[in-house]
């Protein structure tokens, strides 16, 4: 599958909130609370998400610190990217529907 | 690959005991059913489940076509089940979220979250509810194939028992049918959007 390829809501929101490490319930609130509560991400959905994202190389599992068994996630330079290319092709969904819409 | 089938049974019959409404010991704070639910209506038990949740019945163990329930507050929990392999990180990763793990039966697995914890679902998009009915097509594709090969090879066999594996592979086949139903409907929705 080509990397230029529009990502998922869901994608966008789990790459955006691993700028920073977190791990799973911290991912779900991050994004919850970015979107004013408009996207939940269920765990399932989510597990599977991170799986295939690490598989892609766009995030990574960090090695996890003594003491805590919650397993951190951390985009990667790969994911960055793909979030960059994301954010320009977005911007210009959203400037082409506003200017034309403006024009009616 | 586009094919799904789903097999697999739950089952339950009644042997469900009904309990008066005023529970003073254990046993009357806890009851037994038993229920069968063909795989392909996994969200028929799970609706079931809830409801029971709602009536003050809230799923605490599983077993074999036997739902083990506990008193609770009405409304107090939400009930999900999923089909998915045996993995521990998996459940980790539940309890993490604060949904708690009741069991497993089979290839399906159980939990449970307190309503006052916030909404609970396992699947919030399209595509991992496709990846889901995916997997149960599989396994009812890989059961019902299996049946349908022994019973080609027995069905010419004295005994006949090759008429058994060829209607379960047929019944398997028609759950099949049904996932793939569920599946192209999600599809359809998906071209429109997430």
């Amino acid at each position: 599958m080509a990397d230029s390829i529009a990502l998922t809501e869901s994608t966008y929101y789990i790459l955006l909130s691993l700028i920073s490490p977190q791990h799973g319930y911290g991912i779900m609130q991050q994004v919850e609370q970015m979107s004013g509560g408009r996207v939940r991400l269920a765990a399932g959905t989510l597990y599977g998400a991170l799986n295939t994202l690490c598989d892609k190389g766009w995030i990574i599992l960090l090695p996890s610190e003594d003491g805590s068994r919650r397993k951190e996630y951390k985009l990667t330079e790969k994911g960055k990217n793909i979030l960059i290319q994301e954010v320009n092709r977005l911007r210009e969904l959203a400037d082409n529907g506003e200017r034309i819409l403006k024009e009616v | 690959m586009g094919m799904e089938k789903n097999m697999s049974m739950k089952n339950d019959m009644n042997a469900g005991r009904d309990l008066p409404a005023e529970r003073s010991n254990t046993m009357e704070n806890r009851k037994t059913i038993r229920k069968w639910f063909w795989v392909w209506d996994f969200e028929k038990e799970e609706n079931w489940l809830n409801e029971m949740a709602l009536n003050g019945w809230v799923l605490e163990n599983i077993g074999y076509c036997t739902y083990h329930f506990v008193r609770c507050e009405p409304g107090e929990y939400t009930v999900r089940l999923e089909m998915h392999p045996y993995d521990e990180a998996y459940i980790q990763f539940m309890q993490d979220t604060g949904a708690e793990y009741l069991g497993r039966m089979m290839m399906w697995i159980y939990f449970r979250k307190r309503a006052s914890e916030g909404s609970f679902d396992l699947f919030s998009d399209i595509d991992s509810r496709i990846s889901h009915l995916d997997k149960i097509g599989k396994m009812l594709s890989m059961i019902g194939g299996a049946n349908l090969l022994i019973g080609i090879v027995n069905v010419f066999n004295p005994s006949r028992v090759g008429w058994i594996n060829l209607l379960v592979a047929t019944l398997l086949m028609y759950g099949l049918g049904r996932i793939h139903g569920k599946k192209e409907s999600l599809e359809k929705e998906r071209q429109l959007h997430e």
